[in-house]
């Protein structure tokens, strides 16, 4: 059992201990949809959607495993769980808007290898957090994945028209405002407690 | 790139080579993003990193690459995941067994090596079209390239960030060490640079070449 309290849980998730900026947990959407602000805001929807559902499942899965000692099936269970999930989201938009379907692409499938739900599932587990802890946790996690997404998103929008050398375009000057931003949330550190 | 390099034959060495430099995953194809940046804290953590990553690898695509004729189309990426799931389960424990602090630092980053795009692009894009022996030699390849990457990053953040390598000191006391170098911030700094390094060089090339 873990004593923390919800608040504290969703402050840390989100911006003390933010998956992307301070675990780089969801690095690779993160470089590869953050170039317009509303494809990251669906990104980002979509992301904490699936890592809601994979949490809830995996709290389940990990009462069971433990019921029967099976802990060494944790991660297989928990990837089959998540790429299912995934399959399901994926059907969902492609019937629901197939225009946001077009524009998140390859990175929709992709969600499954997203690290930062199979990373949340684990964390949950090791931090022994209940049903309702976890579910703020998955919620946080998301949060600050969405905004990690669409601040870099935003940044990028603007320096479309900035004047930079040929050489930094694209995947470096990403990283290198991540950095940046990643400092600045080095500032919350302290706030959950 | 793949496509263009069996219109040549190329020989095995030449799988090995080219995962090497040619199409490094971390510096050309920038792939397998999360353990490259969270575990290269320190050289020690990115070696050991790199080894679990490149014998996971290797052992999926040689799995992938015995059963492509098996493997039914539709539930490929599902199989191929479960594979790589088991050897990892399989690392998890080993390092475990072989150094509990080693374990404890690299912490939930041996699990995330399942869903590390590069295994399973390499085990969908080649191992599943390709015999045996290839498949091996491009794992290996892939998989050196990606912990001499791992080490390169690794290296740089420990020495700046730590004024040591491998846990020696390099610089005299009155060295001030780059915090920043060790932080998750340092980790995006120093993988821009690279970045940038293998960028100007390969403008250079195409200049050259003209």
């Amino acid at each position: 059992m873990n004593n923390e309290s919800l608040s504290q849980i969703f402050i840390n998730a989100s911006l003390v201990n933010n998956f992307v900026l301070a675990y780089f947990l969801g690095i690779c959407p993160f470089i590869g949809v953050s170039g317009k602000l509303g494809t990251a805001t669906k990104m980002g929807g979509a992301v904490m959607f699936v890592m809601l559902i994979s949490s809830m499942c995996a709290y389940g899965i990990h009462a069971l495993l433990v019921s029967i000692h099976a802990q060494f099936l944790q991660l297989i269970s928990y990837i089959v769980v998540i790429a299912s999930t995934v399959q399901l989201v994926e059907m969902f938009i492609k019937k629901m808007s197939p225009a946001l379907f077009k524009a998140l692409g390859i990175f929709l499938p992709l969600i499954t290898t997203n690290c930062a739900i199979l990373g949340l599932a684990l964390f949950q587990t090791n931090k022994e957090y209940d049903f309702v802890q976890s579910i703020v946790y998955a919620l946080g996690a998301g949060a600050g994945f969405t905004l990690a997404l669409v601040l870099i998103a935003g940044f990028r929008e603007q320096l479309e028209f900035a004047e930079v050398p040929k050489v930094i375009k694209g995947t470096v000057l990403t990283l290198v405002i991540a950095g940046i931003l990643s400092l600045t949330f080095m500032g919350f550190s302290g706030l959950g407690g | 790139m793949i496509e263009n390099a069996a219109n040549n034959a190329p020989s095995s060495t030449d799988e090995f080579i080219k995962g090497l430099w040619k199409e490094n995953p971390v510096f050309v194809q920038v792939l397998g993003m999360c353990p490259v940046l969270a575990v290269t804290n320190t050289a020690e953590n990115a070696l050991a990193m790199g080894m679990a990553t490149a014998f996971v690898l290797l052992m999926s695509n040689t799995l992938v690459s015995i059963l492509r004729n098996f493997i039914p189309k539709e539930v490929r990426i599902a199989s191929y995941i479960l594979i790589i799931a088991t050897f990892v389960t399989i690392t998890d424990y080993a390092i475990q067994a072989i150094s509990v602090d080693l374990h404890k630092s690299l912490g939930a980053f041996i699990s995330l090596i399942v869903v590390n795009c590069l295994i399973l692009s390499r085990a969908e894009a080649f191992a599943s079209k390709n015999n045996i022996g290839k498949s091996i030699m491009d794992a290996l390849g892939m998989g050196v390239g990606f912990l001499f990457a791992l080490f390169c990053l690794g290296a740089v953040r420990e020495i700046l960030g730590n004024g040591s390598l491998f846990g020696f000191r390099l610089f005299p006391d009155q060295f001030q060490e780059w915090i920043v170098m060790i932080l998750p911030a340092g980790g995006f700094f120093t993988l821009a640079a690279w970045l940038l390094l293998f960028n100007i060089m390969k403008e250079r090339r195409l200049r050259h070449e003209q």
